[in-house]
């Protein structure tokens, strides 16, 4: 690992004023920071220790939902009786990721801020848009399993790697941050970009901005949702696809359903008008097809993820029916 | 390592390099006062400033979960948590867990069921099993294979390590 200045920031504010050095960044639970620190795709010259900050609360908010405090850890987050109880589609969506270990370190912030496992990103002797701007995509013309079908641009065909954002985007959270310039609440449909021609960004949180919380909706699904993983193997390791399906029943009418796609995108996927096509619906495997199909629309395979099409599109169905009976 | 690197603050305050500050860690019960970098990971700490050589480094990366060590209780891979950032908690590590000079159940388990080949990955596999049985999640044996999928061994042993692992749930054998 290359050497660092260090210091520890007691409160937010101080946090806010020293991420503005020149090469600093904040340092939590690490254990994507510092293993990219230490082959080099990362090297910040200066980090800011946050985990001093008291922002680890978990806690109802006055509108009836929860807020995560951005220091909270995967695993307390996971095993919190409130996330359990309301929100069990959060809760499976970070247990289906990482290890016991990681989970212990990670937080919830950090979870958000997570860099792409694209092989070439980690591969500081290939070109690598997200690593080095300018410099090319090697995952396009190269082994691109694992990587992304939509929404995809010439430059990076990377996916985001998080299970707990792909339920964050079905609840509907909202991402709480504090910078310069004060504070601001950003829909969590907002928060990650898509790469575009600025592939190096991963999120729209700003240089000098701290994430502080992550605020949920009162609306849970706790009744009926399902957190459905595809991987190489059954645990610790990353999802070649993945589904957060959550549903409104009444009898077998679907009141509201919401679907967001993990491992298939530079972020949580999730096409509103196609969700919409359930709404009224009967809760049928033909209905759960025809939405896979319009979720579907427009991706794209570079030949050695071209088998993740069908997989998403015969997952939604899976995770659907799956949400259905529970 | 370059020690003649001149980074120049802006608004806050940066410290100068090389800049190496006195951590306080508390490792099996004694508190120990290190001289350490700010990159100095708690393995590095344990292994090369602590000689306790009993917490192995395996990948480095986080993967392998040979480097796990309890903090507070909680198993945690050492290898991904700078060493100035883990003061005033408890660390232990498979150095802290015979008593008396009795084995920890849990390692003992580990000779009853010829839990192990080479044993490189044992250290941590004890660790994260007495984590485990502290979190108290795991009930059934997919769950323990979930909750031990931190730990890799690659002599296979995983079939008498999870033995190992259904005992020490039975018999509540945490920390």
């Amino acid at each position: 690992m290359r050497p660092f200045t260090f210091t520890q920031a007691q409160d937010v504010d101080t946090a806010v004023q020293e991420v503005s050095l020149e090469g600093a960044k904040f340092v939590a639970g690490g254990t994507n920071l510092l293993d990219l620190m230490k082959i080099d795709v990362m090297s910040p010259s200066h980090l800011v220790d946050i985990t001093q900050i008291a922002l680890e609360t978990i806690e109802e908010t006055e509108a009836g939902g929860i807020r995560l405090g951005a220091l909270a850890k995967n695993a307390d987050t996971a095993y919190h009786e409130l996330v359990e109880t309301r929100y069990p589609l959060l809760s499976h969506a970070i247990l289906a990721g990482a290890t016991a270990q990681l989970r212990n370190m990670a937080t919830d912030g950090g979870n958000l801020l997570q860099r792409t496992r694209c092989y070439y990103f980690y591969d500081t002797q290939t070109p690598c848009n997200k690593r080095e701007p300018g410099s090319g995509c090697s995952a396009i013309q190269g082994y691109n399993r694992d990587l992304a079908i939509l929404g995809t641009s010439e430059h990076c065909i990377a996916t985001h790697p998080s299970d707990m954002c792909v339920a964050l985007a079905a609840l509907e959270a909202t991402v709480h941050v504090t910078g310069k310039n004060g504070e601001r609440a950003i829909p969590f449909a907002d928060f990650h970009r898509l790469p575009g021609d600025t592939p190096h960004l991963d999120s729209n949180l700003q240089p000098d901005e701290i994430i502080t919380s992550i605020e949920l909706p009162a609306k849970g699904f706790a009744k009926h949702y399902t957190y459905l993983k595809l991987r190489d193997r059954a645990s610790y390791a990353f999802a070649l696809v993945s589904v957060a399906a959550a549903l409104e029943l009444e009898g077998d009418t679907i009141k509201e359903a919401r679907i967001v796609l993990g491992g298939v995108a530079h972020k949580p996927w999730r096409v509103p008008e196609a969700e919409a096509l359930l709404q009224g619906q009967k809760a049928t495997r033909d209905n759960f097809r025809k939405v896979a199909e319009a979720y579907l629309q427009g991706a794209q395979g570079f030949g050695h993820n071209d088998f993740k099409i069908e997989l998403a599109k015969r997952a939604i169905v899976r995770a659907l029916e799956q949400a259905t009976n529970r | 390592m370059n020690t003649e690197n001149s980074l120049q603050a802006t608004t806050a305050v940066r410290p100068q390099l090389p800049d190496t500050r006195t951590v306080t860690l508390r490792v099996n019960g004694t508190t120990h006062q290190l001289q350490l970098a700010p990159w100095t990971s708690v393995l590095d700490a344990l292994r090369e400033h602590l000689q306790l050589t009993g917490t192995k480094k395996g990948c480095d990366h986080g993967q392998c979960g040979a480097c796990t060590v309890l903090l507070d209780g909680k198993r945690i891979n050492s290898c991904l948590t700078l060493a100035v950032m883990q003061e005033n908690k408890e660390i232990t590590t498979v150095e802290g867990l015979a008593k008396e000079g009795e084995l920890h159940p849990v390692q003992q388990a580990f000779i009853d069921h010829d839990a192990f080949q080479c044993g490189y990955c044992t250290p941590g596999q004890i660790c994260s099993v007495i984590g485990m049985v502290n979190e108290g999640k795991a009930k059934t044996l997919d769950d323990i294979r979930d909750l031990m999928s931190g730990n890799i061994c690659r002599c296979g042993a995983y079939i008498n390590i999870v033995k190992v692992a259904q005992e020490a749930l039975e018999k509540n054998t945490g920390l």
